[in-house]
């Protein structure tokens, strides 16, 4: 009886499995656009890309002009992983930078949950103890219509995650997926022979920024000639990475090149090369510490997309300029998107660092570095 | 009781079986499954989980829970990393440390139990938000060292060109000494039958002369002390990461009642635990070669607990209207 129940259960999944799938996150004009902006010099001041932007250009926010200093209202998705952990604190350190023009700096934490983001937006817009609100939003779809109520009342910067709504006076973010994945596959391929095999980690489905990550990727490793043996879902786990690349290198005997949609288990899916007494793969991860010293150490074929958290520091940058009256790339506001090379390696290594530190953070010349950051 | 008795051996065949027959579909999906090195790398990955099922068990036959565990896990290896600060030398002093942590936390646990006589699973709930928001805010949120490859060798290191097996990982003969060593407690020991007997009828125990809150105490402490473990080999396989420990007191609780424990107490066995661990290890296997998402696997692994316990109750129905 329990048998059949597995097999009920497991062809129950199959067809959920197999089930939803409806946005395009294979845009070829999409696509495109990004391809052209990683390839377009950004403007603004040469070495300090939060200050920067691609694409586009300046525009007043002269309607949103007040006397400071400023009461800054900053509405967080959460800080439920250590992307947003660099994150926030970087924001809070310009707070600290920008503190003759800031009256106030007050931060709810959303605990990556719609509802609780949903109530901190609304208590803010009610309290009248904001002159400007930023918004890291949780969900797209879930916080749009608590961010067009904010618009009402507020200016708004929304940050990270986007929203489906232009009401914000400007949107930051780097360049997007596509370019992510342009980045590390063109990097892959030009590494590899044609024919090579190359297996794909990937957190998990569904999340469009990853998505996009991964069809770029794919777009043009089959351009290229380059075989995507598989395309597994790690959760971001490490244990899991670890056992899948295992899996692929029994069943393969080798792998030529690992590709993946985020670089927290970059590690892990390394030493599972070195466990089974493999060479290393090619490799494309992201701006981790511990993978940076990894490469470094061992000396690796390898590449390190970005998605910097010098886009919580713009953000701030941006709500006091909108205050200011100031012109400021609008309504979205590009950011540089780096990736970290054998060139720029050495820049971005520091062992005081602890091993889930995003290095293009930009904080590096802040003050409180590195001990602020949980370095030594 | 007798019909008890008569069923715990049954339900460890039918886990065994289980076992078999998930082994043998991750071998038609994958047949490089088969070869030796595969296999034990099959079992160095679910050492941790066979450790955790084995400490589980000593409290569910108590007729309580450790919803601690995984927490006590993370803690273990967010813990150990800071502990440690990047200084192989401080690794042993870091161990010592990580297993006074999970002594008091089940001291805790236990005494909460015993004496305070709040359901466990309420205790051990409020030690599992106690012990995740105590990793997570002495690590800032965020893993702040590493684990030095002394600390990583239990759970990584690996015996090579070893004849037959081919590897021989480190946390294989562990994890196996230390279930002969949960079978030797729980089965030819006195303190076996109490926990038994207190899971059983704790009232009956207690006339009987048993030490009920002691044995309740120690299940816990022995729970605790397996979770630390289970972190320590988790840790070395996979390295330092927030969530590790996730869902795990959930997995071992499974384990157990996949490999014929009574949720309520008074019956299972070491060997069912253990069967256990392993099938719900390949079960997970196979759904990660299918390529089924993470959300199917945790609906399908509460189905199969629900099918099991509910096969498990039906059968004992059965038996009982028999005697």
């Amino acid at each position: 009886m329990r048998t059949r129940l597995i097999l009920a259960a497991l062809a129950l999944a199959w067809a959920f499995a197999h089930g939803a799938h409806a946005q395009n996150f294979n845009d070829p004009q999409a696509f495109a656009e990004q391809d052209k902006l990683l390839h377009t010099p950004p403007q603004g001041p040469a070495g300090q890309p939060w200050l920067q932007w691609v694409g586009g250009g300046l525009e007043s926010t002269a309607q949103f002009k007040k006397p400071g200093p400023y009461r800054v209202c900053f509405s967080n998705a959460g800080v439920g992983n250590p992307w947003r952990v660099v994150g926030v604190t970087d924001i809070k350190a310009e707070a600290d930078l920008l503190k003759q023009d800031i009256a106030a700096f007050t931060i709810a934490d959303g605990q990556s949950k719609d509802d609780k983001q949903i109530s901190d937006i609304a208590d803010f817009v009610n309290s009248g103890k904001c002159d400007i609100l930023i918004v890291s939003p949780n969900t797209t779809a879930a916080l749009t219509p608590a961010i067009e109520q904010a618009c009402k009342k507020l200016p708004v910067v929304v940050f990270d995650r986007g929203v489906n709504t232009n009401c914000p006076v400007t949107f930051v973010g780097p360049i997007g997926g596509y370019a992510w994945g342009i980045q590390s596959a063109t990097f892959m391929a030009d590494h590899l022979k044609k024919g090579a095999s190359v297996l794909a980690l990937r957190i998990l489905p569904g999340v469009d920024v990853l998505e996009t990550r991964y069809s770029a990727a794919k777009r043009i490793f089959d351009q290229r000639g380059v075989k995507i043996i598989g395309a597994e879902f790690t959760e971001g786990d490490n244990a899991k990475t670890k056992s899948i690349v295992e899996d692929y290198l029994n069943r393969f005997g080798s792998i030529d090149g690992v590709w993946m949609d985020a670089g927290a288990t970059a590690v892990a899916a390394l030493e599972a090369f070195e466990d089974a007494a493999k060479p290393y793969p090619v490799i494309s991860g992201e701006d981790q510490e511990d993978f940076l010293e990894f490469w470094q150490k061992h000396r690796l074929t390898a590449i390190a997309p970005t998605y910097p958290t010098y886009q919580w520091r713009t953000a701030l940058i941006a709500a006091i300029r909108i205050l200011k009256g100031e012109e400021i790339p609008r309504p979205r506001w590009n950011l540089p998107q780096p990736a970290i090379t054998q060139a720029d390696l050495a820049k971005y290594v520091d062992p005081r660092m602890p091993p889930l530190f995003y290095a293009m953070c930009g904080c590096q010349d802040m003050p409180g570095y590195p001990q602020r950051w949980g370095g030594k | 009781m007798l019909a008890r008795r008569s069923f715990a051996p049954r339900q460890v065949h039918v886990s065994l079986l289980a076992l078999l027959a998930l082994y043998a579909a991750i071998a038609v999906v994958q047949p490089s499954y088969l070869e030796p090195a595969s296999v034990m790398n099959f079992l160095r990955r679910a050492a941790p989980l066979v450790v955790l099922a084995c400490g589980q068990l000593t409290v569910l036959l108590t007729g309580g829970f450790d919803l601690s565990m995984g927490s006590l896990v993370t803690l273990t290896v967010l813990g150990g990393s800071i502990l440690i600060g990047n200084d192989p030398a401080r690794t042993w002093w870091a161990i010592g440390v990580l297993y006074l942590i999970g002594l008091a936390t089940g001291l805790v646990n236990g005494l909460v139990v015993s004496r305070l006589k709040v359901p466990s699973i309420i205790a051990t709930l409020g030690t599992l938000l106690a012990a995740r928001g105590g990793a997570l805010l002495w690590s800032g949120g965020s893993p702040r060292g590493y684990l030095p490859e002394n600390f990583r060798f239990f759970g990584r290191f690996m015996w090579r060109h070893v004849p037959v097996i081919e590897i021989l990982p480190v946390a294989v003969p562990i994890a196996a000494a230390l279930a002969l060593l949960f079978a030797w407690l729980v089965h030819r020991t006195v303190f076996g039958k109490q926990l038994v007997a207190v899971g059983d009828n704790p009232r009956a125990a207690l006339l009987a002369g048993v030490r009920v809150g002691a044995v309740r105490v120690t299940a816990f402490v022995i729970s605790a002390l397996a979770a630390v473990t289970g972190g320590i080999l988790l840790g070395g396989f996979g390295g330092v990461s927030n969530d590790v420990g996730q869902g795990l007191e959930l997995q071992a609780i499974a384990a157990c009642v996949i490999g014929g424990t009574q949720l309520m107490g008074g019956g299972g066995t070491v060997l069912g635990a253990v069967a256990g661990a392993l099938t719900l290890f390949a079960l997970f296997t196979l759904l990660n070669l299918l390529g089924l998402p993470e959300p199917l696997r945790v609906a399908i692994q509460g189905a199969i607990l629900i099918a099991t316990m509910a096969s498990g109750s039906l059968r004992r129905g059965a038996a009982a209207g028999r005697a």
